[in-house]
């Protein structure tokens, strides 16, 4: 294999002049951090009210749920982020949309929004399926202690629901991580597209993409751990079945 | 508000959407399913068959693979492929790989690890006596799999295969990375020469939606038909 291996690149300085090559990863890997955690929240937030309300017995609240999720679930990811960031602002007033326009860190309003509304389908998805593992006695019993239905969610329905979907949502929220490396086609300079421009600057690419790797199996190490340790941390002794 | 924009773009460009863009999206979503569903239950048999080297290796790969983001893997696989296809055929440089030979060896590989993980789950719904019951009537076991177990893991996992085949096509516009022409491609193409972004990515938005809505409803009737009374 003619390929020159050269490890200490990463204690270069890259052409930015602002530090070495393993700084310009840090950098991409602090957004990737960063738009993943916004992304989170906006997908947890909309999750679970969408999923509440497919598990609600009203009709309409039930048929905007379904079509949200399915909205949110049939078009690629990349299609979406495409809308977000050069649809939309076409469609709104002229004013509103060139103030979207110039926004600063544009790219990276766009992913959080994005990523965040795309996987939240998928939240809405497993916050429904923990709901509907719960015994529907659990329902009836808050309704006979006279607790309304938002009272018998809060206090009834999901906290046991969230313990139960916590894997699942563990799992999301991977996917969530590495979801935000799609938003390098609109721009913004998460870890994928750092190591891609390494790779241009440098030419040295299986060393940019290694590092990258091994940043990616350390985040995804680091939640797995964290997770395990908040699912202990919460389980219910005697509900959930404990290893 | 849609008074700025010109739609009529999109029927003058249609036969490059679809016989140029949806052909290879189509092409690469077929192939890459048959691939990687092949590939997965190999994979997933790697995995189960208890050897030590062979199952670690299994399970390492589809771990790997599904703790990395696509892109990044695309990537990987783009410039890597050269450098393999070198070494396979001993030339004495890297060769030149085509850009659908390498989404398609790419896709493939990568999704055989999620595919190898439904197959898993769904040999493992198949009970053990089974197994025991076609080595006590004298079958070998490539004759167990492919008769008793492996029929049947496929029928229960049917929908499952089907669901990842949908976000597999979903996936495909992903090679928009590497500036190929499948459909989202083309439609991007497009839309850049005219500057006409708003109408062809909001088209591109309605076909894959149709697309897949209407594949998750069908996959949703069949699972209703195929289903196994127990």
């Amino acid at each position: 294999m003619n390929y020159n291996w050269n490890w200490g690149i990463f204690f270069e300085a890259s052409p930015e002049g602002t530090g070495t090559y393993l700084g310009m990863l840090l950098s991409g890997l602090r957004w990737t951090i960063v738009t993943a955690l916004c992304a989170w929240v906006i997908a947890l937030v909309f999750g679970s009210l969408v999923g509440v309300m497919r598990t609600l017995p009203s009709r309409s609240a039930n048929w905007f749920a379904s079509v949200y999720v399915e909205f949110f679930r049939n078009i690629p990811l990349i299609v979406q982020l495409f809308l977000w960031y050069f649809v939309l602002p076409e469609l709104l007033p002229r004013a509103a949309g060139l103030w979207l326009k110039q926004l600063p860190n544009a790219a990276f309003w766009t992913a959080f929004i994005g990523i965040g509304f795309y996987m939240s389908a998928r939240v809405a998805e497993q916050v429904r399926s923990g709901i509907g593992a719960l015994p529907r006695g659990q329902a009836m019993a808050g309704k006979a202690l006279g607790l309304t239905t938002a009272q018998t969610y809060r206090y009834v329905l999901l906290p046991m629901a969230f313990r139960i979907i916590l894997p699942p949502l563990t799992s999301e929220f991977l996917n969530t991580i590495k979801n935000t490396s799609v938003a390098l086609t609109i721009g913004l300079l998460e870890l994928t597209a750092r190591a891609r421009s390494m790779q241009e600057f440098s030419f040295q690419v299986f060393e940019a993409f290694t590092a990258a790797t091994l940043l990616y199996l350390l985040v995804n190490a680091v939640v797995v751990t964290g997770m395990r340790f908040l699912e202990r941390k919460v389980a219910v002794p005697g509900y959930v079945a404990m290893k | 508000m849609f008074t700025d924009f010109d739609f009529s773009v999109i029927f003058s460009n249609l036969p490059y959407l679809f016989f140029d863009g949806m052909r290879f999206t189509l092409m690469l979503t077929a192939l890459a399913t048959v691939g990687g569903v092949v590939l997965g239950t190999l994979i997933a048999l790697m995995r189960l068959s208890g050897i030590p080297g062979v199952s670690h290796f299994a399970a390492g790969y589809t771990n790997l693979m599904r703790s990395l983001p696509f892109v990044l893997v695309i990537f990987w696989f783009y410039f890597l492929l050269p450098y393999v296809g070198q070494w396979v055929i001993g030339a004495s440089r890297p060769i030149a790989v085509g850009a659908f030979m390498s989404a398609l060896v790419t896709f493939t590989l990568f999704e055989a690890a999620y595919f190898s993980e439904i197959m898993r789950a769904g040999i493992q719904s198949i009970p053990r006596g089974q197994v025991s019951a076609g080595y006590a009537l004298g079958l070998r076991y490539w004759q167990v799999m492919s008769y008793v177990i492996l029929p049947q893991a496929f029928r229960n996992m049917l929908q499952v295969l089907l669901t990842q085949t949908i976000i597999l096509f979903q996936d495909t516009s992903l090679v928009y990375v590497l500036s190929i022409t499948d459909f989202l491609g083309a439609a991007s193409k497009i839309a850049q020469r005219d500057g006409r972004l708003v109408e062809m990515y909001l088209f591109a938005a309605v076909v894959y939606f149709a697309i897949s809505f209407a594949l998750s409803q069908i996959v949703r009737q069949l699972q209703a038909r195929t289903a196994i009374v127990r």
